[in-house]
């Protein structure tokens, strides 16, 4: 996490200075001092979470998460792979009753548990990953995103199938839910302890990766244009559009930015596929650099052991498999078959990571901002030596807006455009996983959502003035809180999924399970 | 045979005129029920927030007996009291489709709908629901104007 609070942290001090200097003395004081007070609070917990495995620089969080994908793919038989089909089928409604029209459809669970995910990660994530492992770090992160489909099945088919249905037609589902009823049905005990630590991490992470780090690099794209100015005033409008949504109601913020995200990331992935098009040449190359990097280290910092690291580390941040988040958003589908549900939630990692993650990786190495050396066709590192040299010493977004910008010269704009739209997005989808947390803990209640919600509000504010690198650690550290514990939880229940794949596979093959005529 | 007529009302003062062709038609024919659709545009590839989802099987059954509170039933009401038999019902989905597919369920012979009610942008992009029921309906389709 050092690395990429570094990588970020300098292309914040690359953005220009403007505004009022007694202002701007002002302001520092107080961001400092929030920047403080914070660090220090959150310190511990980040070294916990991120500490190497002894004698390497691993982060044993990622091997968690890396190691229940592939037990999840080998348990489920490579699930992703037989039914992926099936998953367009559900996708597309061909297995959708049209009496339930109007309810939630598989599309929309789908879209909205996407708005949650696509965003910084896909942006920033992918820039730092192959600035550090270079262009072999994607091959690593492919194959991170094709087993964490396996995760987010598991989780997303225990999501709805243990979900909360209340009398007035509302439903509440999500990790704390299936760990809580899925024990006890087993006769395992402790399902409500690893609900209550969920729901805890889970309200810590809606406050951190899902707020401040959002509130925080909206600050940053917003200052990058408009010039610098205190982090706070950002935090503060922010806090109060997000207030007039999930206080206010006001749907019309709500309904523009859910119409406007989807369009950004089709906008974001066609100009990446216009790029690669215009590139067309190149792409054979990009794939060789991939594949060698990806085993070799091209001379990247670390080796092909740093470009496998940041593969999975950025897959993992992106995708959020075997977190437990989208077992939240995806939870409110109408479906009679829960495991319906996991078959389309495998998608979301495939979208993630798998393409819109590879097209920002490819679209950097095609540009030619990562600096070769002609002698030996390996990569220069910077003087620090821990990244790849780049054009103009950019790194993270800037690092993606200079590749875009290298062919379409007018992207950035829209990039800063889709960071701030996705931060929105992302905030207003993890206000939702935070509130299902702390109703579970304090119970559904108009007081009780409206506390957190204002709490929400002021983490938005203390996102956007603190610095980047103790939002980033903290941030990172509560969403991998969180799936420490849904992984475990996910190893006790896992049978239970395999039993309903059993049982769905077997009627879908009898005829039993049918399409619907539309 | 009881002659079925598919009347769609879209909740506004035009849907009246359908209404009373229908009424006119089917007291012409005598032995005609006449069938009330409401549908409730609606799209599966919508987009929605985390929490709209969680609430929409509510907001669909508010939504479902809003429109027969205030549209189907005073129509049935008013067809029963003139001696017709009537049905309604409030379906989810695109308008042109689902009066369709409702008539062929219901072996209807015609649908009935006012000229649309629709204007602006949605109509110049999309067309009116009407013009495409007109378009893609497998029975005859009268518009009231």
């Amino acid at each position: 996490m050092t690395f990429i609070s570094r990588v970020l942290l300098s292309f914040a001090a690359l953005l220009p200075f403007a505004g009022s200097a007694m202002a701007q003395d002002a302001a520092m004081t107080l961001d400092q001092k929030v920047n403080e007070v914070f660090a220090n609070f959150t310190g511990p917990f980040v070294g916990l979470i991120f500490a190497p495995l002894p004698g390497t620089s691993f982060p044993w969080i990622v091997l968690w998460l890396v190691v229940a994908a592939t037990i999840f793919t080998f348990y489920f038989a490579f699930v992703q792979l037989r039914f992926f089909g099936h998953a367009i089928s559900l996708v597309k409604g061909d297995y959708s009753d049209p009496n339930d029209a109007g309810e939630v459809s598989h599309f929309q669970a789908l879209a909205t548990a996407l708005s949650g995910t696509v965003g910084l990660g896909n942006i920033a994530g992918v820039a730092v990953a192959v600035g550090i492992g270079g262009p072999g770090a994607t091959f690593w992160m492919i194959l991170a995103g094709l087993m964490g489909m396996a995760s987010k099945f598991t989780e997303c088919t225990l999501g709805v199938k243990y979900r909360n249905e209340y009398p007035d037609g509302t439903v509440s589902g999500g990790p704390m839910y299936y760990m809580s009823k899925g024990f006890k049905e087993l006769g395992l005990p402790g399902g409500k302890f690893l609900a209550v630590l969920f729901s805890i991490f889970c309200i810590l992470g809606a406050l951190g990766g899902g707020n401040m780090f959002q509130a925080n690099q909206a600050h940053a794209q917003i200052s990058g244009i408009v010039g610098d100015y205190p982090g706070w005033i950002t935090g503060v409008i922010f806090a109060v559009i997000v207030f007039s949504v999930i206080v206010g109601g006001i749907k019309s913020i709500a309904n523009v930015t859910e119409k406007v995200v989807p369009f950004m990331g089709i906008l974001y992935v066609g100009a990446a596929i216009v790029i690669l098009i215009v590139n067309y040449d190149k792409i054979g190359w990009a794939f060789g650099q991939i594949f060698e990097g990806a085993f070799t280290g091209l001379g990247v910092a670390g080796g092909f052991v740093g470009a496998l690291i940041q593969g999975f580390k950025r897959a993992a941040f992106s995708n959020e498999a075997g977190v437990g988040s989208a077992a939240i958003a995806h939870s409110a589908v109408k479906t009679k078959e829960p495991i319906t549900e996991g078959f389309v939630s495998l998608l979301e990692p495939l979208i993630d990571t798998v393409i819109i993650c590879t097209m920002t990786a490819l679209v950097i190495t095609i540009s030619g901002q990562l600096i070769v050396d002609p002698a030996s066709g390996n990569y220069v590192l910077n003087e620090a030596g821990n990244a790849i040299a780049t054009i103009g010493d950019t790194s993270g977004v800037a690092l993606t807006s200079a590749a875009f910008g290298s062919s379409i010269s007018w992207f950035p704009y829209v990039l800063a455009l889709a960071v701030v739209l996705f931060a929105f997005s992302t905030m207003i989808s993890w206000s939702y996983y935070g509130l299902k947390a702390w109703t579970y803990l304090f119970g559904e209640g108009k007081i009780a959502e409206l506390t957190f919600k204002i709490i929400f509000c002021i983490f938005i504010v203390i996102g956007a003035a603190a610095s980047l690198g103790p939002v980033i650690d903290f941030s990172d550290a509560a969403i991998f809180a969180m799936a420490v514990v849904n992984i475990t939880a996910l190893y006790f229940m896992m049978k239970i999924v395999r039993k309903e794949l059993h049982s769905y596979s077997a009627r879908l093959k009898n005829g039993e399970i049918r399409r619907f005529k539309h | 045979m009881t002659t079925k007529l598919v009347i769609g009302l879209d909740g506004h003062g035009s849907g009246d005129r359908a209404l009373a062709y229908g009424k006119g038609m089917a007291d012409l024919i005598g032995d005609c029920e006449l069938l009330i659709v409401y549908v409730i545009e609606w799209s599966p590839y919508s987009f929605q927030t985390a929490e709209e989802n969680a609430k929409r099987h509510k907001r669909r059954e508010e939504e479902i007996s809003t429109a027969t509170e205030r549209v189907v039933a005073p129509a049935i009401q008013r067809l029963e009291a003139a001696g017709i038999k009537a049905r309604g019902m409030v379906r989810h989905g695109d308008v042109a489709s689902i009066l369709n597919a409702v008539s062929l369920e219901e072996n209807a012979q015609q649908i009935i709908v006012s000229r649309s009610s629709e204007g602006g942008f949605t109509k110049r992009l999309f067309g009116s629901s009407t013009a495409n029921l007109v378009m893609s309906s497998s029975v005859p389709v009268t518009v009231v104007g």
